[in-house]
């Protein structure tokens, strides 16, 4: 396969013939739903209200029957991996979410810089206890908030007299299959065990599967992994049976700080431009959204993030492409090189008669 | 919680969880909130979303310092210095909240010309003991109100309690912790100062004592820079006064060290100043670890209580029910009511064998007369002096300090019974502890008969836990027990049914407690499982018609009603378990007072009254909580009131008052004998009316403050088997501080036999700083041995920024080593237990351990291995002046050291 | 005839909506007949968290008398429906392979631990305690009545109902024991 930046012109995203390639705006529609299915639903993983607790694993794990793990074949005995307090390494067959833990440091001089930060001197305004009920969620109360604002934009200013003085950060965020809108292990699938469903997640089924493994290597985020002493592949499945009882998936019910958060993807979407917006405002620069774009490499994902760094830091790819996306492009290559091959024997059949 | 009770009145969490939301800034120091409580974190994120800053204090940078807006990285155990020094601040700076300090808190009482400071005496109070290491508290009381014992019934005989509160072997029985609900009695009313200028007023006083709290010695002491102390006072008081409030939350990183009880003391006194207590958005959390600890000291099963923080009779003085109650008599808040609570638990308990003619039984109680806790139990079981021993859920070789000597304990008894859902450590110590592989036990010496009995889980029993803000919650039972498994109720109930039968019949007067004890409780399905409904309905009481009482003050002092645990009375209200409601959280208010109920009468902030003026109106319409109703003529507001609903806030009263009837309409703090707030104790803390800063046992840091280096009044436990490492030595040179991660519980008994907790944090661990790694050689994911005077284990390194070496003014650089103890040999997930590396030292209010900070060394490498341990660990104790640590068969005879041997170093 | 069609991919695929085979037409029989076991639970109970003392709602789902999901109850106005990792992990803690559910027993002396059966147990335990209480029995210390015995001591945990604390405190006092301690003390 050519390696084609996505900057390439031929890969606009908006080619009404490649259908594994940019926005769709109903990617059940496309996967033969009619028209009143369920409208499709993902994660937000707000990344910088996570605590690291790591509830999403067990709860996941829990839910899916998932075994212990010795998760990406390389740790097969358990041990403590060294990498601050991350010992699951990476998603998985086993582990289909997976928390990182960034340990930052940065070395200031003294004396350290003001304290001066947005909203020391507030005003005396907003909820009093007597209005009521406790029917505000997080969520709503955090587009507007200053949450994190002061801890994330700048590192946590651990001063003291030791002459070493460092400033530190610890970034958290859990990891989850993004359920591409176009999913490269859906595309490869050759058995159609990997499917779409009404929810417009992506799927495996298990009962299809023959574990030939082609789907792993097409994920841009090496997410979908073959089972060992199984040989099938296993990823998240956003708890496809828990949405056809009305459920959230199990991560998102457990997660104790709504960092991860389950809905409607187009109000995510927004409730996700509403907190980056805040948090830009409250000065947080290096804060984004990844995998939020439709114009990205894969469509946009139904599982995405607010990042307070860049991607590569949490491990994440900076710039996924679904691994399909020059597909219908090489199939017409191959069928006009097939014509010419067909073209080619004609002719020279027809002119071996001419003779 | 003594710093709580005494202070407030009763030991309780002031505010709950959920009120956190309404905080515009909350301190969270001495926990590790969201690691160790992440769902209850959920409330200061939601707080933090409305605009709250989030200060975390703490040695280490935790995952609630990553949230935090500010981390403050003090030095291990230097807490009193840090608070200290914001008392000052408010003090010298005037930002305390003048109303409220003067209507609500004791700052204007006067005390005794008697009453010496620690200033002055270089870190020690007036009536310090040298001999008995103790206080007499007599120079620490008020200057009375003329004259003495105004009201009571039985001024003699109270005068004659108080006086025997001072025996030295009284104080060693946790009489503060009978402070968790009613404050401590005191002799009379003080006379008062109200301008708070006279040099004797509890005002003037506390200025005086924490006038050296600069935030240069809060920097010096604490190694922080102090314009971070400052930040931290600026953001605490600007959020606090009669708009805004700010919430103190802590857990056992105050409570686990030799001056804990004073830690919370500190912080006690701050809130106070700052108007914080009582009111929607303050208070102190007191984060408990378990899943009803709450519940455990409630209706405790400790050796100085009975149900109800009501004290365990004392053989030197409470020879009968008059002298139990005689400090009591006449007095005013709880104390008054004493006779009535206790009466009904003597009725509760022996039914229609208690009357009056007999004490109600009173003298069927057995007494103490000394400290007969956990710890010095142990040593007792080392000494043959204990037969039996039962271990309910509790894993204390792994989860207690001093695993080593837990463990020598248990090879000393004749029989021991543990109850679990796994094989825990505690049970298989007679061949599978470290110390089988150094020879020290060994099974063909170890007689300890052992049964395990497997027990219930949560989901297999029905009950109530008592959550960490009062809070009891009914479980429903799920499913059944597998096997042989029971509930515990199952167990004590046909172990006291089986017990009974036996003696039926005797005629031995030692026996009749036993025989008359009420103990027919309904049972139920094929294995008689008794009823927790009615053994609530119980402890929740009933009156003379035999009907569930709705309260305490429905309980009468002449048998008529009876009742388990007074403070609990109410649970079963209108014959309705009310800790079984269920309401859901969005169809009721903030408060969500119908879902379960919480002690004290369903109130969820304690002392609410002070969140309105002396008036009883709001101090401000942001923070109004409970206000007083002129027109309906009672209390009322969002929450139940902390007070008697419908006595006026102008009620004054009249002479001779006793009880709730001598607390005034403007006393908020209705357990405590005057109804203040006490910024100064005159009673119920035995080390210091006022807290001070001392180092801890085991510092490598001299005490900045005052010539007296630890806490004077500390209890040492001797023996071979808990050395103590001494302070400021160069064989010990770190400091360690222990603690949990999110991924495990305790001792580790229900978090490493699990799989998905165990794959999570998979290996025991140490956390050390890259400076303190190349000063030892120290690797990553590598091995390293840490030695105490009591053992060495060996962990896995974790190099990390978020652990910092501190360097104090005078060049001295400390290192801290974090080390989560959760690890033993057995289940999925195994280490050494960082436990057995620390010694046991006692807070001398509590009897609760300093496991929060010790010493050590640390080197890189496995530790040895066998009998080499031993001569390793005794090579550290020669060189660092260390009596030996040799031990005889099963731990028993201490044994001379051999000269010659020692360190292979 | 049509039905079996129907349940051919390929033939979904080339004659409905799905003409790439990647959703409605690629569903197999698993999927079609998926279901949430908490909608095929017997009964939910309402419970609360074991682990520490924030009191998380717990909602345990039970089919067939066992046990087949814990997760967090979201009427609950403390938890409102979250748990931690510790919470979304107690259904293994209920259900471990390693729970031991027999009596085990050690004589003095033994090597290895023995079966026994419960009310053997009890019965045993009945008269230690009863032989013990005798021998460490004191009427009086210091010439101070005490009757008491300090030959039976107990440490519970705090995950003890107040119910099961309450017995056991009762029962201890009967028999004179003092030496009652808890978790809470630590």
């Amino acid at each position: 396969m050519t390696s084609v930046s996505s900057a390439s012109p031929a890969f606009t995203g908006r080619d009404p013939d490649n259908r594994l390639y940019g926005p769709l705006p109903d990617v059940q529609a496309e996967a033969g739903y009619d028209g009143d299915h369920p409208a499709r639903v993902g994660f937000f993983t707000d990344t910088s209200v996570c605590i690291g607790c790591k509830a999403c694993e067990v709860a996941c794990k829990e839910w899916n029957f998932l075994p212990m793990d010795d998760a990406h074949g390389v740790r097969d005995v358990m041990g403590l991996s060294g990498m601050s307090y991350d010992n699951t390494g990476q998603l998985g067959a086993n582990s289909w979410r997976h928390v990182a833990f960034i340990e930052q440091t940065r070395t200031v001089d003294l004396p350290m810089p003001t304290f001066g930060r947005p909203g020391d001197d507030r005003n005396d305004t907003g909820r009093s206890v007597t209005d009521g009920p406790n029917d505000e969620s997080l969520a709503t109360a955090q587009q507007s908030s200053v949450l994190n604002a002061e801890a994330l934009s700048e590192f946590d200013p651990q001063t003291g007299q030791s002459g070493t003085d460092k400033q530190i950060r610890w970034l958290m965020s859990s990891d989850v299959c993004k359920h591409c809108t176009h999913a490269g292990c859906l595309d490869v699938c050759p058995t159609g065990a990997l499917f779409r469903t009404e929810f417009g997640t992506v799927v495996v089924q298990g009962d299809i599967c023959n574990g030939c493994g082609y789907c792993v290597p097409s994920c841009p985020y090496g997410v979908i992994e073959q089972r060992k002493g199984d040989g099938r592949v296993f990823k998240c499945t956003m708890c496809y049976d828990r949405l056809t009882d009305g459920l959230q998936p199990a991560c998102a019910t457990a997660c104790p700080t709504q960092s991860i958060q389950f809905g409607n993807l187009d109000e995510l979407q927004a409730r996700a431009d509403a907190r980056l917006a805040t948090l830009k405002s409250q000065g947080v620069e290096t804060a984004r959204l990844y995998g939020r774009d439709e114009d990205d490499g894969v469509g946009g994902a139904g599982a995405f993030f607010l990042l307070l760094d860049e991607p590569e830091v949490y491990g994440l790819p900076p710039d996924p492409v679904v691994t399909t996306r020059d597909l219908p492009a090489m199939w017409k290559s191959a069928g006009a090189a097939a014509a010419m091959i067909l073209g080619v024997a004609l002719s020279a059949v027809l002119g071996s008669r001419r003779k | 919680m003594p710093g709580l009770g005494a202070t407030f009145g009763r030991g309780g969490a002031t505010n709950f969880q959920e009120d956190l939301a309404n905080s515009d800034c909350i301190v969270i120091e001495g926990s590790n909130m969201a690691e160790c409580h992440p769902v209850g974190f959920q409330w200061v994120s939601e707080a933090k979303a409305r605009g709250a800053k989030v200060i975390h204090i703490d040695p280490r940078f935790t995952r609630t310092s990553a949230i935090a807006d500010l981390h403050v990285p003090l030095r291990i155990g230097t807490d009193i210095a840090f608070l200290g020094g914001l008392i000052r601040y408010v003090l010298d700076n005037e930002l305390y909240f003048k109303e409220y300090v003067v209507a609500y808190t004791n700052a204007a009482a006067l005390v005794s010309e008697q009453f010496v400071d620690s200033e002055d005496l270089d870190g020690l109070f007036s009536g310090f003991d040298p001999e008995s290491n103790t206080y007499d508290e007599a120079s620490w009381q008020y200057e009375p109100e003329e004259p003495p014992h105004s009201g009571s019934d039985d001024p003699a005989g109270a005068a004659e309690q108080d006086r025997r509160e001072q025996d030295p072997e009284i104080k060693k029985t946790d009489k503060a912790q009978a402070a968790g609900s009613g404050g401590p009695p005191i002799a009379a009313k003080p006379k008062r100062d109200e301008t708070l200028q006279h040099p004797r007023s509890v005002f003037q006083v506390l200025k005086r004592h924490f006038d050296r709290y600069t935030p240069e010695m809060v920097a010096e002491v604490c190694g922080i820079e102090p314009e971070v102390f400052l930040q931290v006072a600026r953001w605490v008081t600007k959020n606090s006064g009669r708009e805004r409030t700010t919430a103190w939350v802590y857990s056992v990183g105050w409570t686990q060290h030799s001056v804990g009880a004073q830690y919370i003391r500190t912080c006690s006194i701050l809130q106070t100043l700052l108007g914080n207590i009582g009111r929607p958005g303050g208070g102190i959390l007191a984060l408990r670890g378990h899943a009803s600890i709450q519940g455990s000291t409630d209706v405790p099963t400790l050796y100085n209580l009975l149900p109800g923080y009501l004290p365990m009779p004392h053989a030197l003085q409470h020879g009968s029910l008059d002298e139990y109650c005689a400090d009591a008599a006449g007095k005013a808040g709880f104390w008054g009511n004493k006779r009535a609570y206790m009466t009904s638990l003597l009725k509760a308990w022996w039914g229609d064998a208690a009357t009056p003619e007999n004490d109600f039984a009173f003298d069927y109680l057995p007494k103490i007369d000394g400290d007969h806790s956990s710890y010095r139990t142990i040593a007792d079981m080392i000494q043959g002096k204990v037969s039996g021993y039962f271990l309910v859920g509790e894993n204390p070789t792994v989860g207690h300090p001093n695993g080593r000597m837990n463990r020598f304990g248990l090879a000393n008894l004749d029989w021991l019974v543990v109850r679990d859902l796994q094989m825990i450590e505690s049970a298989t110590f007679w061949k599978e502890s470290p110390e089988i592989e150094t020879g020290e036990l060994a099974p063909e010496t170890i007689a300890t008969e052992v049964f395990f009995v497997p027990a219930a889980s949560h989901a297999e029993k029905e009950g109530t836990f008592t959550q960490t803000q009062r809070l009891l919650q009914w479980r429903h039972k799920a499913v059944e027990p597998p096997g042989d498994a029971t509930s515990d109720l199952w167990f004590y109930f046909h172990l006291g049914r089986i017990l009974r039968e036996r003696l039926a019949g005797s005629t031995d007067p030692r026996d009749r407690p036993l025989l008359d004890l009420t103990w027919d409780y309904p049972t139920h399905g094929p294995d008689q499982e008794p009823s927790a409904d009615a053994v609530l309905r119980e402890i929740n009481g009933t009156g003379p018609d035999g009907r569930a009482v709705s309260g305490y003050l429905e309980l009468k002092d002449d048998g008529s009603t009876s009742c388990g645990c007074w403070i609990y009375s109410g649970v079963y209200a209108d014959e309705v378990n009310q800790a079984a409601r269920r309401k859901p959280g969005r169809e009721q208010g903030s408060v969500a007072a119908e879902w379960g109920w919480a002690w004290p009468y369903n109130r969820r902030i304690l002392y609410n009254r002070a969140s309105a003026d002396p008036d009883g109106r709001p101090w401000s319409e942001r923070k109004a909580y409970v206000w007083w109703d002129e027109e309906a003529g009672r209390w009322t507001g969002l929450d139940n009131p902390d007070f008697e609903a419908t006595k006026r806030p102008d009620y004054v009263p009249p002479d001779g008052a006793r009880a709730q009837d001598a607390i005034g309409g403007a006393d908020p703090f209705v357990m405590q004998g005057d109804g203040k707030a006490w910024l100064f104790a005159p009673a119920g803390v035995v080390d210091g009316p006022l807290p001070t800063h001392y180092e801890p046992a085991e510092s490598v840091v001299e005490n900045a403050l005052y010539k007296q280096q630890a806490n004077p009044t500390l209890e040492h436990i001797e023996g071979p088997w808990n050395r103590e490492n001494p302070p400021l030595s160069d064989v010990f040179p770190f400091q360690v501080t222990t603690y949990r991660l999110t991924e495990h519980h305790t001792a580790g008994g229900m978090s490493r036999t699990l799989p998905y907790l165990s794959e999570l944090q998979p290996e025991f661990f140490v956390e050390v700083s890259p400076e303190l790694a190349e000063l030892r050689g120290l690797t990553n994911g590598e091995y390293a041995t840490l030695v105490s005077s009591r053992t060495a284990i060996e962990a896995k390194v974790l190099v990390t920024e978020r652990i910092r070496p501190i360097r104090l003014r005078d060049g001295q650089v400390v290192h801290q080593i974090g080390m989560p103890y959760h690890w033993s040999y057995s289940g999925i997930s195994t280490g050494d237990g960082a436990n057995d590396l620390l010694g046991i030292v006692l807070d001398p209010n509590t009897h609760i351990q300093e496991d929060k900070v010790s010493t050590a060394d640390i080197r890189p490498g496995r530790r040895p291995r066998g009998p080499e341990l031993i001569e390793f660990v005794e090579g550290y104790r020669q060189r660092a002046g260390v009596p030996s640590g040799r031990v005889g068969v099963n731990g028993r005879d201490p044994v001379a050291a051999e000269a010659g041997e020692g360190s292979k170093l | 005839m049509k039905t079996w069609l129907d349940a051919w991919p390929v033939f979904r695929q080339l004659t409905g909506a799905d003409p790439l085979g990647r959703g409605l037409a690629a569903r197999s029989k698993a999927t079609e007949n998926v279901v949430s076991r908490t909608a095929t639970a017997d009964r939910v109970v309402q419970s609360v968290c074991p682990y520490c003392a924030v009191g998380c709602g717990q909602r345990i789902y039970v089919k067939d008398e066992q046990i087949v999901q814990i997760e967090g109850d979201p009427d609950s106005p403390i938890s409102r429906g979250r748990l931690c990792p510790k919470g979304s992990a107690s259904k293994q803690l209920v259900t471990s392979p390693t729970r031991v559910t027999t009596v085990k027993y050690r004589r003095p002396f033994g090597t290895e631990w023995e079966d026994l059966e419960l009310g053997t147990a009890m019965e045993m335990i009945a008269d230690r305690v009863l032989e013990a209480r005798r021998k460490g029995w004191q009427d009086e210390n210091d010439g101070k009545r005490v009757n008491r015995t300090m030959g039976v001591a107990s440490l519970g945990g705090a995950t003890l109902d107040n119910e099961e604390n309450y017995l056991m405190k009762k029962l201890y006092s009967a028999l004179g024991a003092i030496q009652i301690e808890n978790q809470a003390r630590i």
